[in-house]
């Protein structure tokens, strides 16, 4: 998918002619897509990519929000779980109803009911941006997730409300019964989805989104409401947010409290975040990176939250533009055919970096295991290396790794700020 | 009656508490501008200091210790985080903010578990300080009004009596021209930044043995102190004051009377379903006012934004 | 981006699928538990009490199978239902064939109802639920299927058994319900009006409420009801921060009578009340810690305190599901006929370490076994909970409760 953003519009005037190197990098995703399950059969790996199909769409919906109109929302999760939760009734109408619906059309009416939930609390809710709109998507988040143990007919209390995918009419053969099944309708609607989100955002509609964000006044002299382009950027959002709600309710069969509470509102801000708010990209990258962290680290950690929020702060604090960020500021190396240069440098670095990393993490894991393993269950095992952790050895040398890499750090940035510049700089070296 | 006395009593601690810590988040959100998602981290912070200081030397050195010890670290956060984001802009702000409440929770069970800690009031006040029909009213809580009633009126008299509080009101509003007086700016937000978390922080010693101690503290306040001060309007001390009284009121008198949405309804004219174990509306009858009292002050502050933005006491809109 | 994710993606699998050769040996036992977040101390707990359960009362006596052992592989459902499900995916991936979870009766409604669709839909790669803790009675009624087993008495059995004693004490004549807000609270609450109802008609009900769940910040409001209903009596099913807050609410208030709970024990509670505690709070519960049932059981606390002296034994009902699992595993011949194992777990008698016979009822899979009313106190402790020197003492004891109660359960069996 391709990289540029709005951040680089003016690169792309002529985007209304036909390009077909534009179209590139969806023709790569949907080979991706296609091949994906190929690699990871198992039911494990599909799981994953399921997750990681809705994660992406709802980020990429919630960025519709956040990056592109500048609306910092604490209840996004709302219309991802209302939407997945009638997709639940839904499903239960077609087991016990009889209902003709085949399950592939479901996120649709998800979205739409996403959509008719964000109609009636944007009416009021984006009358103001800003702080306004966080506190009100904060409440109105508290609200329904509170409402959601209250009203048990349509919630389900805490146990949530579950259903059965396969009890639909079968198309061609295909009853959903299988990961494989699942995760080829969740790809489908991903690629439906993702390519509907960048096309609105090409739209008058979308660019006024854009400028709204950057500057409420001038946008209003040249015509525009303010409010309605809010408006318009906050049902769209939650249209696609409620068709990953439908695509959750499909791939999991059941729809909790928990989809609509605070945790994932905030993790979906987090994941946006992580991958690059300015970028169409960002969510995308976001929600992979995200979810395999989720996935890995807490097989080998029991503290992957606290190196998660870790991450997060250190992004918020150094690159306030994402992963994806972190990416782009090497397209102008690579426009001036520098990116070469950079390799020296980078891997100059890599070292006492990745000693820092590992070295300060190795303290923590020793740390916790000192404090909070068993009494007797003294050994631990950290890359492949089995030590006692109430020793003061292993400690001692984790913390001159992590204090040596720091060093080492000191002294090579410098010179790694000159290669960047250089890098940056059209031109020979001056 | 007596019951409705011992409410009013306990409503006012409640309120009175969360007072404690809105007092310190509205007084940061009107000098700078950004609201401090991990207010009510810096909280739980405290309560947890005062009970590790109070393993080694008792409660007391602990309530005053523990303050301190947050208030540094709030503004060692101010100095090398805020201050950092703060050029990219007030969302970024609130991120960062918002990412230092993970952070700070998953600190807290690096060190201490995930356990409840056992962190009691001292002895000497545990006992009844008096009783209502029969309701004993801990002397402890008695303790809790006096200090936050002092924290009130030191806060009132520093920023309206002193020239440290002309300063900060000064700097709110006119930040260069203030600047530009000589003063400096950067060290009265993190003055003002420390002072606040550390209000927090000895809010979070003083409900550490009432409400627990344990890693969830910090969410079950977290939000509820929002609502307050934007229902008190944004750097308001005496709409954050009345805000919590009333949320403290709001929330005490809801738990305390049962009064069932059947009994609305049917006084109205209503009659119940019938098939009421499956009908569609059967939450709705069940409904009693204990269940939704604490989810009333999320509403009032929907409310309250949607058609009075700048909150109850607020001058100025969010 | 995506390849890199897909090379991480394909390093995992690789990683788990190596580390299930390389341990082929064993018979895995999955525990999908909160390992972190706010309920990961009693998932600890439990895992802790497992893998010493396995060690101790399986492996060293030769394991399963003529000498396979058993193995307890954790897994973090961070108390979540969604994660709860991945995570089955990846324990049902790596080949593991039975299922152990127990705390949140909404995580284990979801695997259930999960456990159901995969074993319909994969009939080659079956696997068991042992439910350890989750006391929904729904599970082994209304929702109950054949891969089901719960171990712990469930909310009505205990219920039942607490209005037996509660029966006997003429001075209750007014009792006080409270709860939380969901399927736990409200199956509490509807137990104890229909067993009091029929037991004790004259006992007045002066309050039956149920409070949010996790959102109450402060109990104060609620203990003054209590006091103001002049209840002899308190019952609740709370748990965690809400029995913490609850709890020391009504005993600020000034209330010296029982107050009858469900999980008012261990991590950190147990401490947390202390002395005040100390007379007022009672507990129902399966398993008999104090005074120890046995030499044996005696031997067996001893030895998990001197392995883990920070943890404590909390759910005692562990040890029945080892030695259970492994009794029928051996009957069978074998860890991979699900259906055999089922059916052999199926009515299964078996005298448990903690001096109850346990039955698994045939009918509903729900275990039937003695229920005891426990006493919070520092007397005659000889096995405390959370270092505090206070612990659980039997008080009294409700043989093979609710041995004959009535389920609604209509199994389907394959």
């Amino acid at each position: 998918m391709s990289l540029a953003g709005e951040t680089n519009a003016s690169a792309q005037a002529g985007a209304n002619s036909v390009n077909w190197l534009r179209l590139l990098p969806w023709g790569l995703a949907v080979v991706l897509l296609a091949i994906l399950p190929f690699v990871f059969g198992s039911g494990a790996g599909l799981t994953v990519l399921n997750q990681m199909a809705i994660t992406i769409i709802f980020a990429l919906a919630y960025n519709m929000l956040l990056g592109q109109g500048g609306m910092l929302s604490f209840g996004h999760a709302v219309y991802m779980g209302l939407g997945g939760f009638f997709c639940v009734h839904l499903m239960n109408r077609v087991e016990f109803d009889g209902l003709w619906l085949p399950l592939p059309l479901l996120p649709l009416f998800g979205g739409l009911f996403g959509l008719l939930f964000a109609v009636i609390v944007g009416s009021f809710s984006t009358r103001r941006a800003g702080t306004v709109f966080a506190m009100i998507s904060l409440g109105v988040g508290e609200l329904i997730a509170a409402c959601s143990i209250i009203i048990v007919a349509f919630f389900g209390g805490e146990e949530g409300v579950s259903a059965d995918r396969t009890m639909g009419p079968a198309l061609l053969g295909i009853d959903f019964s299988s990961q494989k099944e699942v995760y080829y309708l969740s790809a489908c609607w991903l690629l439906i989805s993702a390519a509907a989100m960048y096309l609105y955002s090409r739209t008058p509609v979308g660019r006024m989104a854009n400028a709204v964000r950057d500057n409420e006044e001038r946008a209003e002299f040249l015509g525009y409401s303010q409010r309605k382009v809010r408006f318009m950027s906050f049902c769209a959002s939650g249209f696609f947010a409620g068709i990953a709600g439908a695509l959750f309710a499909i791939n999991f069969e059941i729809l909790t409290e928990e989809n609509l509470n605070l945790a994932t509102s905030g993790s979906v801000l987090l994941i946006t975040f992580l991958g690059g708010v300015g970028f169409f990209v960002g969510p995308i990258i976001g929600a992979i990176v995200f979810t395999l962290l989720q996935t890995v680290l807490s097989l080998f950690t029991e503290i992957w939250q606290l190196y998660l929020g870790i991450l997060f702060v250190m992004t918020v604090m150094f690159f306030p533009f994402g992963l994806t960020g972190l990416i782009a500021i090497h397209f102008r190396p690579y426009q001036l055919g520098k990116l070469g240069t950079l390799i020296i440098p980078y891997a100059l670095i890599a070292g006492p970096a990745l000693g820092f990393a590992l070295g300060s993490a190795c303290v923590m894991e020793i740390l916790f295991h000192a404090r909070h393993a068993a009494l007797g269950d003294e050994t631990m095992t950290l890359l492949g290396v089995s030590f006692n952790s109430h020793s003061p050895a292993p400690l001692l040398l984790a913390v001159a790794v992590a204090g040596l890499s720091v060093w080492a750090l000191r002294k090579l940035l410098p010179a790694f700020k000159d290669a960047w510049d250089e890098a940056n700089h059209a031109g020979d070296a001056s | 009656m007596s019951l409705v006395l011992v409410n009013l009593l306990d409503g006012l601690v409640t309120g009175l508490l969360l007072f404690m810590l809105c007092s310190g988040l509205t007084l940061i959100f009107s000098m700078m501008g950004v609201l401090n998602f991990a207010h009510a981290s810096f909280f739980m912070l405290g309560a947890y200091f005062a009970y590790q200081i109070s393993t080694y030397v008792g409660f007391w050195p602990g309530l005053l210790i523990a303050p301190v010890v947050v208030g540094v670290a709030g503004a060692l956060v101010e100095r090398y985080g805020l201050r950092r984001v703060h050029k990219h802009g007030h969302v970024p702000e609130l991120i960062f903010t918002f990412g230092l409440a993970l952070l700070i929770e998953e600190v807290v069970q690096f060190f201490w578990g995930k356990s409840q800690m056992a962190f009691e009031e001292p002895e000497i006040l545990k006992f009844a300080a008096f009783s209502i029909a029969g309701n004993a009213f801990p002397a402890y809580k008695v303790f809790m009004i006096f200090v936050a009633v002092g924290i009130f009126l030191a806060l009132l008299y520093i920023l309206t009596k002193t020239r440290v509080g002309m300063i900060i009101q000064a700097a709110l509003s006119y930040p260069e021209t203030v600047q530009n007086l000589g003063h400096n700016v950067p060290l009265v937000f993190m003055g003002v930044f420390g002072v606040g978390t550390a209000l927090a922080g000895l809010a979070g010693v003083m409900a550490g043995p009432v409400l627990g101690t344990f890693p969830g503290m910090a969410v079950v306040l977290g939000s509820i102190v929002f609502v307050t001060i934007v229902v008190g309007g944004l750097g308001s001390l005496w709409g954050a004051l009345a805000a919590s009284l009333l949320i403290g009121w709001l929330q005490t008198f809801a738990a305390s009377y049962n009064v069932t949405m059947k009994d609305v309804l049917t006084s109205v004219g209503l009659s119940e379903p019938a098939d009421l174990a499956t009908s569609a509306l059967r939450d709705l009858w069940t409904l009693t006012l204990p269940q939704i009292g604490p989810i009333l002050p999320y509403l009032l502050m929907v409310l309250v934004l949607a058609f009075r933005p700048q909150g109850l006491f607020g001058k100025r809109e969010t | 981006m995506r390849k890199l994710a897909g090379l991480l993606l394909g390093a995992i699998i690789a990683i788990s699928s190596t580390a299930m050769a390389w341990a082929a040996d064993t018979v895995k036992i999955a525990f999908i538990d909160p390992l972190s977040g706010p309920f990961a101390a009693t998932g600890e707990q439990g895992l802790a009490h497992y893998r010493f359960a396995v060690d101790e009362l399986v492996n060293k006596n030769g394991g399963v199978l003529g000498g396979k052992k058993l193995e307890i592989v954790p897994f973090d459902n961070k108390i979540s239902a969604k994660e709860s499900l991945i995570q089955l995916k990846v324990a049902i991936d790596q080949g593991i064939r039975f299922i152990a979870q127990g705390n949140s009766s909404g995580v284990a409604n979801a695997l259930t109802e999960a456990i159901k669709k995969h074993n319909k839909r994969n009939p080659d790669k079956r696997v068991l639920f042992m439910n350890y803790s989750a006391v929904d009675p729904a599970l082994t009624n209304a929702k109950c299927n054949f891969w089901h087993f719960r171990f712990d008495a469930n909310a009505d059995i205990k219920m039942d058994a607490l209005t037996d004693i509660i029966a006997k004490k003429d001075d209750i004549k007014k009792i006080y319900l409270i709860g939380q807000d969901y399927s736990f609270g409200k199956a509490v609450a509807a137990a104890a009006v229909k067993y009091i109802g029929a037991k004790r008609p004259d006992i007045e009900i002066v309050g039956n409420e149920l409070h949010p769940i996790g959102k109450v910040k402060d109990f104060t409001p609620y203990a003054r009801k209590i006091m103001a209903s002049g209840a002899d009596a308190i019952i609740t099913g709370n748990w965690g921060s809400d029995m913490v807050g609850l709890g020391k609410s009504v005993l600020a208030s000034g209330f010296k009578k029982p107050i009858y709970t469900y999980y008012a024990a261990s991590t950190g509670i147990t401490k947390t009340f202390g002395a005040d505690g100390k007379g007022p709070l009672k507990l129902v519960q399966e398993g008999m810690i104090n005074p120890p049932a046995s030499e044996r059981a005696a031997a067996y606390m001893k030895a998990f305190k001197a392995k883990h002296p920070n943890k404590d034994m909390g759910q005692p009902r562990i040890a029945n599901v080892v030695e259970m699992l492994a009794k029928a595993i051996d009957k069978v011949g074998n860890a991979t006929d699900m259906v055999a194992v089922a059916k052999a777990l199926e009515g299964m008698e078996h005298e448990g370490i903690f001096g109850s016979k346990i039955v698994m009822r045939a009918k509903d899979h729900q275990a039937i076994q003695d229920v005891h009313i426990l006493a919070h106190t520092d007397e005659d402790i000889t096995f405390d909970l959370d270092n505090s020197g206070f612990g659980l003492k039997v008080e009294s004891t409700v043989k093979m409760a609710a041995a004959d109660s009535a389920t609604t359960c209509k199994m389907k069996r394959p």
